[in-house]
């Protein structure tokens, strides 16, 4: 059981940032998978009233409020017009309609959970993270980086590319073995595995639609794979040039046996 | 801490730790309807309406629904009755624990989408789960009852 002696809703980011600099506060978000960490915290720092829930589209972005839902990130049409139902594709198998529709973006990113679609998937899309004090920085770097003491404000998902995602799970709605997304910009592909149990990470960009998109039991050979309850490594290398090709195939124009 | 929401439409005054959640909150108003049925976030068990939109209660913390509404399946009984009676008539009841969360959600799904396809509705519920039946029997009650909400419309 998580236990706080203080939940602040924050009036300000400055407020939340200066309240997040001691090692005793944590910030809740959708507070899907926080609840269950059983932290023992001073201080709880809820960000929802600090309008980070909508979704902005500008000429060459989306910029997406950390505290926006998966749902709806998953319903927004411009932005599934934009990536080709990515998002649509990518969310709907999390979990139910109400896990999604209060689970964050913000909290997924921040996390870096490794069973992580959503951190796939914007990946692929080659998103940058906002962050308070730090500004933008692009999410691979993020990605790679620990838990740092930041306020992650945004995500900004550049447009420009299609997007397509295959994952293969032991049932329906559960975390995902494996996980690949891939997108294009019409020229080359950009391929993300998440759920190698680890975090998610892109394994090839700028390849060639024409040239580079024959051997995928190599590309798939050079990702790091490991072992975990739902999966050996083993059969994460046997599975993930399949995926590979299905997410590269969604992306390139619909495949619709890919799930 | 001393919370102040709507629930099922009247006013109420709840006392909370601050990590507890709207479940936890609920719980303590006798509101049993409300259950929690995996304590790992995706059963769909603990599902309410919070301002109108259907959410699992186990992960909202409590202090977040201060000015906001909720409304628990002892609110809506006269759509519960309805939903209900197509449960019972299609032998979707079994053990019956998972059934008020089911129906929170067929309510949601019945006000955002009441012409939904099979698919829709399945997609719609994936969330929520039942270990007695195989959910064909629900999937026919929720399809009897959205039809009926369409011939009276």
């Amino acid at each position: 059981m998580a236990s706080y002696t203080n939940y602040v809703m924050a009036q300000s980011l400055e407020e939340a940032y200066a309240l997040n600099q001691k090692k005793s506060a944590v910030i809740v978000a959708g507070n899907m998978w926080l609840r269950m960490c059983g932290l023992r915290r001073q201080t709880a720092i809820d960000l929802s009233k600090l309008g980070l829930d909508a979704i902005e589209e500008t000429q060459d972005a989306f910029i997406v409020g950390s505290m926006t839902s998966l749902r709806a990130l998953e319903t927004h049409e411009a932005l599934n017009r934009e990536t080709g139902g990515a998002f649509r594709e990518a969310l709907a198998p999390i979990v139910g309609t109400q896990f999604r529709r209060t689970a964050t973006v913000g909290g997924s990113v921040y996390a870096r959970f490794g069973f992580s679609d959503v951190s796939a998937l914007l990946l692929a899309l080659d998103a940058q993270v906002e962050l308070y004090k730090r500004g933008v920085v692009p999410l691979e770097e993020y990605q790679r980086e620990t838990w740092d003491r930041d306020i992650l404000t945004h995500v900004r998902i550049p447009k420009g590319r299609r997007a397509g995602i295959a994952s293969v799970r032991l049932s329906k709605t559960d975390f995902p073995v494996l996980v690949c997304a891939a997108s294009t910009d019409g020229e080359t592909l950009r391929l993300v595995m998440g759920a190698r149990p680890a975090r998610a990470m892109v394994v090839a960009d700028g390849l060639r639609l024409t040239a580079d998109l024959q051997d995928w039991e190599a590309l798939a050979g050079s990702v790091p794979l490991g072992t975990n309850l739902r999966a050996s490594e083993a059969y994460r290398r046997k599975i993930a040039p399949v995926l590979m090709q299905r997410a590269v195939q969604a992306c390139l124009g619909g495949n619709e046996d890919d799930h | 801490m001393t919370i102040e929401f709507t629930l099922n439409g009247r006013p109420v005054t709840a006392q909370a730790h601050p990590a507890d959640s709207l479940y936890d909150v609920l719980r303590a108003l006798n509101i049993a309807s409300v259950k929690c049925g995996c304590e790992t976030t995706n059963c769909g068990l603990c599902t309410v309406h919070l301002n109108g939109k259907a959410v699992l209660s186990c992960s909202v913390p409590a202090p977040r629904v201060a000015g906001h509404e909720v409304v628990t399946l002892e609110g809506l009984q006269q759509e519960a009755l309805a939903l209900g009676a197509c449960l019972a008539d299609e032998g979707a009841e079994q053990c019956g624990f998972c059934a008020p969360g089911l129906m929170m959600n067929v309510l949601a799904l019945a006000r955002e989408n009441p012409a939904a396809t099979d698919a829709q509705i399945d997609a719609y519920l994936a969330g929520n789960l039942c270990r007695c039946t195989g959910y064909m029997s629900q999937r026919r009650a929720i399809r009897r009852y959205l039809d009926s909400l369409e011939v009276r419309a």
